[in-house]
């Protein structure tokens, strides 16, 4: 039941977001219009798997980290990605994928950091990923990457600074069938390793030390859990930009119906990070037409209220 | 005949990184099937490292850790956790769980990578529950249980597990009296009536003396004495370990420890 409620929400989000938008299609054209075709269809899909791919990064990060806050841009890659993508926009980098690829080597080099910096000696005698070392690697990362960005920005033309600045807010307007194939070719890949490491997240969620007694390779598993959704929110920050909230907000609503095995927490949270990204979209597209409002702002104008009310029922239990 | 030798460590000594001296050196013991260890010891004076040891995650300076016959840090963690179930000092509960969910973590070492629950776990989740005394709680959610329902349902958690030894490191530290005497009574029946062998670490000199087969008495990372209670807890090596007076007095068989008042001068 819960899951077909959730697959209809998909369906619904999906099926608004292709009739919907500025231009209108009438009903019986929808099936020949270019402007389907060509960029409501594969935006659609696009925000889709962006959407689930940083609701299981969050999810996956939040158990990870042992914190119900983490989201997928906690440990510095939305600065990362940031800096590169505006590095790119003031280069004046041409070619529909200059921007996409500066941001997601961006976004790779802010992972390499911040996964160097949390590396310490364990007491077993190893290198260990320690968690909080991460978090504060990935703060020290992000405000370092923010403040050359910020530099750069300051430095630029007034057109430069307006395209950097709603980048950083998100957006999936660069969104065609290409980026859709290459995200579809690569976000398995993460999703999988994240999916394979369910059970052994279930146990991390009663400690470290708890979770080794139980048979989970802890130190493993820390690596993989990290690696995995780092690169998965790389490659969805890479096309789309920073979409707040999304990877905060999707894992605790499908925590609070589906509870806390990874099992099922993992696959909902992907069908209802995409269903509300691709809803989250459609508005952003419609609200203002012609003109168009970075999505991030939509998701954050929805999260914020929503998780300010999670947040108080989670306080008053 | 000979009952299975479950955990041996032969004259293990450990050094944590930067420490002065060793947490531990040159400690023995031994662990049978049928067997209630008791590893006692002031604060500081190496039980936890020694469980850690055993339990493959520190690796012995020198001596021996084995289980089964293996060195316990060769074992793969999975499997070592089928064999050797713990209830840890300090866990979390990062989001709510019920008592259900979190005994049924106790199968992780049972279960395959993408395989669900089969009804054999299921049953060894209900057995756990059962044998622990807390089924009627199975719908609770964890954080609404007292202190000592929830020593039980880690308890049963370790034991859906289905280990051959169980390995508590001070699991009566918060519970009262009765509590912590039912905790005991439930691991020393665990012992008898289905052939596990235990090992509680404990600040409990009187309570191991009553329920444990073998002492361990640990002294500044040495063993300062091992064998059965009555060998091991004598007025002498007490007072030493210790480091205050005490008198040992014999009730059902077994010494029990009452601390004297300082001397007025």
């Amino acid at each position: 039941m819960r899951w077909l409620g959730l697959a209809g929400l998909s369906v619904v989000a999906l099926t608004l977001a292709v009739v919907l938008g500025p231009a209108h299609v009438a009903w019986a054209d929808l099936g020949r219009s270019p402007i389907v075709r060509e960029l409501r269809i594969p935006r659609a899909l696009l925000g889709f798997v962006v959407g689930g791919s940083l609701a299981v990064s969050g999810a996956s990060l939040q158990a990870l980290m042992r914190n119900p806050l983490a989201d997928p841009f906690l440990l510095g890659l939305s600065g990362g990605a940031g800096l590169g993508a505006v590095a790119a926009i003031a280069l004046h980098l041409g070619g529909p994928w200059a921007l996409p690829l500066a941001a997601f080597v961006g976004a790779l080099v802010a992972l390499g950091l911040v996964f160097r910096l949390g590396l310490i000696g364990g007491w077993g005698g190893g290198v260990e990923l320690d968690p909080r070392v991460l978090l504060l690697g990935g703060v020290a990362v992000g405000a370092f990457a923010g403040a050359v960005m910020t530099a750069i920005i300051s430095v630029s033309e007034a057109a430069q600074l307006r395209n950097a600045f709603l980048w950083l807010w998100g957006g999936l307007s660069g969104a065609s069938w290409d980026t859709l194939l290459v995200l579809c070719l690569y976000v398995p890949v993460p999703l999988l390793v994240l999916l394979a490491a369910a059970r052994p997240l279930d146990v991390l969620a009663l400690g470290e030390e708890p979770a080794r007694y139980l048979g989970a390779d802890v130190t493993a598993l820390k690596r993989r859990v990290y690696l995995a959704a780092s690169l998965l929110t790389a490659a969805a920050v890479a096309v789309s930009g920073v979409i707040g909230f999304v990877g905060l907000m999707v894992p605790h609503l499908c925590r609070g119906v589906w509870g806390q095995q990874h099992r099922a927490l993992l696959p909902a949270s992907f069908l209802g990070g995409g269903a509300l990204l691709v809803l989250a979209d459609t508005a952003a597209r419609v609200a203002v037409a012609p003109r168009e409002l970075p999505v991030g702002i939509v998701t954050a104008l929805i999260g914020v209220p929503l998780f300010a009310l999670l947040l108080r029922r989670w306080t008053a239990t | 005949m000979d009952r299975d030798l479950i955990l041996a460590l032969r004259n293990v000594s450990a050094r944590y990184p930067g420490a002065a001296g060793d947490a531990l050196s040159g400690v023995s013991l031994d662990v049978r099937a049928g067997d209630l260890l008791a590893i006692l010891g002031p604060n500081g004076s190496g039980k936890t490292t020694l469980v850690r040891m055993a339990l493959g995650l520190l690796v012995p300076a020198t001596g021996t850790a084995e289980v089964l016959g293996r060195p316990a840090t060769a074992w793969p963690r999975r499997d070592l956790a089928r064999v050797v179930g713990v209830v840890s000092q300090r866990e979390e509960n990062l989001f709510p769980q019920r008592v259900r969910e979190s005994v049924l973590l106790g199968r992780y070492p049972h279960l395959s990578v993408w395989g669900g629950e089969r009804p054999e776990d299921h049953l060894a989740v209900a057995r756990a529950l059962e044998r622990c005394d807390v089924t009627a709680l199975a719908d609770r959610w964890i954080r609404t249980l007292s202190g000592g329902e929830y020593q039980r349902v880690r308890l049963a958690r370790a034991l859906a597990q289905e280990p051959r030894v169980l390995v508590l490191d001070e699991p009566t530290a918060s519970l009262d009296l009765r509590h912590e005497m039912e905790l005991f009574e439930l691991v020393r029946d665990l012992v008898d009536t289905h052939g596990l062998a235990a090992v509680v670490v404990t600040h409990h000199v009187n309570l191991a003396a009553r329920f444990a087969d073998q002492v361990l008495l640990l002294d500044d990372g040495r063993s300062a004495a091992s064998g059965p209670p009555t060998d091991v807890l004598t007025r002498a090596t007490v007072e030493r370990v210790f480091a205050w007076p005490v008198a040992i007095e014999p009730f059902d068989g077994r010494p029990q420890m009452i601390p004297l008042r300082k001397p007025s001068p």
